[in-house]
């Protein structure tokens, strides 16, 4: 009934004209749905079946299609991001969690959860071009901005694979702490962050010109009042600028806001319950925050650097992507 | 559903065969380490789901190698752990065939006397023992020896689970319901204990004597249902029953069949487990899968406690660039230890009993109903030792910390 009036409402809302404001997609695990968000107005205009279990979420680079891990289904469904009729599967390989998308749109490369395989998906062609042996429980995907390099954390294995998108070989491999689940570079390229769950850090490497990773620092976290055993970092995002490091710290329910270059943590920013993923607004004036305890995202003002609202989605939120 | 299991455990041999890895690594490092079971002659558990699988422990094994090969193949590190079982008198020459073959890191799956027995042969050869079954507390306090570790939890650990969940529901009033043999009694101390240390209070206690009845026979529920009300009868003002039936002769039972309606926890109802094939928070539905792909079966704790012992070691080799017992050992008791055991924390180990710090899950025969240590229960060095001895209490001199 609820989904039928979210429809209703959205197809009044297009005959009233185009919408130009952005939208963020958010998956919601349990609840088997994504939920579609206007970053105008902060309202919710959709709601629509995403497959089962979906958690990872990304877009192609021209806003145009929403790529979703269907972790039970064992396929990558793709959706129009603006009718979201559903669009050909692609091939994922089994239990998809996360993904990165090339810039140019043309490969997938996934991290296949049960099955210790990162699997390269060709977005065209709709093939499976490569599978690459990885640690157990592969889960962080993050590329360099040239494309040159894709990194993997596995959560079991507790190491960052470096794959060499050119031959798909593992060329370096790095100890994290336990539980490694998200790999982030600067716009520059020049540095990596990988969140260690329950190692409770942000292990921080600088990346020579040739792409080869060395390990400087590992950042930690502390927040009065709340045992360091719940400050368990997963997401993680930072600005163009290189400035700052977004943290999502989990079941502490919040997010650290780090000096991406000095490396020091100069706030905590309370959140909905279980914080997992990020993502900015393409304009980067605002920072999304999937909870998947309290079923809700976060809207943080970058700038300001402070929670400025909360909205109601599904059931245990995971993943979110915003377009223009 | 086997079918399926076969295909893909078949999927996943294929898979490994054509792993292929280019990356360069340290040292290289074979590790070979031993599962030494003892299989006693016991009456068959109340409920058949309980029955013990042949491979009990051998399959947490199995997927421990799976994931360290993993981590080794990158390493160049390989690990292999010979499997065993012994009844007890065989137990001592099994013992001897593994230290024959130059192991010296050895998970043994045994009761209290067995291990410590176990323990003493191994260390004239300087073996690292882990302890994958046995609660018992003397071997965790004053009959501790240096070369033995324990991925089990200690029957204070999951006392302590137990009560801190009591008070946390506000439910301080027990009847402590004990089975009447060793293992029972030595658990229903524990909860004792753990009432005094959580401020419950046992308002009265009965022992259901194990007089070698009417289990598993067809009138055996028949029976129990006439018998049990009538012991349950006539108990002061309480708010929870505390079985302690380590036996697994009666608790089961009592669910179901007391005179006035009451939760019941311990040995039956909520229940204390280190880990069950419904838990899947923390990441842990890859565990189950995995699991269930290699065995064929749900996992259940002495899996885990193999498992978890052998991933430790696995740690202390990829971390520390040693399989000697001593390094091994030493890498463990360290600050630079942790190891994420699908419980929503890190585990490590105590250094002055060599007990392992973990969540207990509280379990109803289905799902995860809580998590131990509860919220609001502090402690000043790490929240898991509020469960379980801590190092004030203890009289472990083996460790000399």
């Amino acid at each position: 009934m609820k989904l039928k009036a979210l429809l209703l409402t959205s197809a009044l809302a297009l005959a009233a004209g185009p919408a130009l404001a952005g939208k963020a997609f958010v998956t919601n695990e349990r609840g088997n749905t994504i939920t579609v968000i206007d970053t105008e107005t902060w309202e919710v205009t959709d709601e629509f079946f995403a497959g089962n279990r979906p958690r990872g979420i990304t877009a192609s680079p021209d806003g145009t299609k929403i790529y979703v891990c269907a972790s039970d289904d064992n396929l990558v469904r793709v959706f129009d991001s603006a009718t979201y009729e559903e669009l050909p599967s692609l091939p994922s390989g089994p239990d998809p969690e996360l993904f990165i998308i090339e810039p140019s749109g043309k490969r997938l490369y996934i991290a296949n959860e049960d099955d210790n395989l990162v699997t390269v998906t060709d977005t065209e062609s709709r093939t499976v071009l490569a599978e690459v042996p990885v640690g157990v429980e592969p889960e962080g995907m993050g590329m360099s901005p040239d494309a040159k390099w894709v990194v993997n954390t596995s959560e079991t294995t507790n190491m960052a694979h470096f794959i060499s998108t050119e031959d798909y070989t593992i060329k370096h491999n790095i100890l994290v702490d336990q539980r490694p689940r998200y790999a982030q570079y600067t716009a520059d390229g020049t540095r990596l962050f990988v969140t260690s769950e329950i190692g409770g850090t942000v292990s921080v490497m600088d990346i020579a010109e040739d792409g080869t990773p060395t390990l400087i620092e590992k950042i930690s976290f502390e927040v009065p009042n709340i045992q360091p055993e719940w400050l368990q970092p997963v997401g993680a995002k930072v600005t163009s600028d290189g400035k700052r490091l977004f943290v999502a710290l989990g079941p502490s329910n919040r997010v650290a806001v780090v000096d991406a270059q000095s490396l020091e943590v100069l706030d905590y920013i309370l959140v909905g319950q279980r914080v997992w993923q990020l993502d900015f607004t393409p304009d980067e004036k605002y920072l999304l925050t999937t909870n998947g305890n309290s079923n809700d995202i976060t809207v943080i003002d970058v700038a300001k650097e402070e929670a400025v609202r909360s909205i109601q989605v599904g059931e245990q939120p995971w993943g979110v992507v915003t377009i223009e | 559903m086997l079918n399926r299991f076969a295909t893909l455990f078949a999927a996943a041999l294929l898979c490994a065969a054509t792993l292929i890895f280019t990356a360069g690594s340290a040292a290289a490092i074979d590790v070979r380490a031993a599962v030494l079971r003892v299989d006693y002659q016991v009456q068959r558990p109340i409920s058949r789901f309980d029955e013990a699988p042949e491979d009990l422990g051998f399959a947490g094994a199995a997927l421990a190698d799976q994931d360290n090969n993993s981590t080794g193949s990158f390493m160049g590190h390989t690990y292999e752990t010979v499997k065993k079982s012994a009844a007890p008198d065989t137990a001592d020459a099994a013992l001897d065939e593994i230290l024959a073959e130059g192991i010296r890191l050895i998970v043994v799956h045994a009761r209290e006397e067995d291990v410590l027995r176990l323990a003493d042969r191994a260390a004239e050869d300087g073996a690292l023992v882990f302890n994958a079954h046995a609660g018992d507390m003397p071997m965790r306090n004053e009959e501790c020896r240096a070369n033995l570790l324990h991925t089990a939890t200690s029957y204070a650990q999951q006392a302590d689970a137990i009560a801190q969940f009591a008070i946390w529901k506000k439910w301080p009033r027990w009847v402590l319901i004990s089975g009447s043999n060793p293992a029972d009694i030595a658990l229903a101390d524990a909860y004792r204990r753990a009432a005094t240390k959580f401020g419950a209070e046992i308002v009265e206690e009965r022992v259901f004597e194990d007089t070698g009845g009417a289990r598993r026979t067809d009138s055996g529920h028949a029976q129990v249902q006439r018998q049990l009300p009538t012991f349950m009868q006539g108990l002061p003002e309480h708010d929870v029953v505390i079985t302690a039936d380590e036996t697994d002769y009666f608790a089961a039972y009592l669910t179901y069949h007391m005179w006035d309606p009451r939760p019941v926890m311990g040995s039956s109802g909520l229940r204390p487990v280190q880990m069950h094939g419904g838990h899947e928070s923390y990441g842990a539905t890859q565990l189950q899968t995995r699991f269930e792909e290699l065995a064929g079966r749900y996992i259940k704790d002495a899996d885990y406690n193999v498992w978890i012992a052998l991933r430790a070691v696995g740690e202390a080799v990829t971390r520390a660039q040693t399989a000697e017992p001593d390094g091994v050992k030493e890498y463990l008791l360290s600050d630079q230890f942790e190891l994420a055991g699908f419980k929503g924390q890190e585990v490590t180990f105590r250094d002055w009993n060599g007990q392992m710090r973990q969540q207990v899950m509280l379990y109803d025969g289905r799902i995860t109903v809580s998590v131990s240590p509860q919220e609001g229960f502090l402690h000043q060095n790490a929240v898991q030792d509020t469960l379980g001895l801590d190092r004030p209490e203890s009289a472990c001199t083996a460790f000399s910390n």
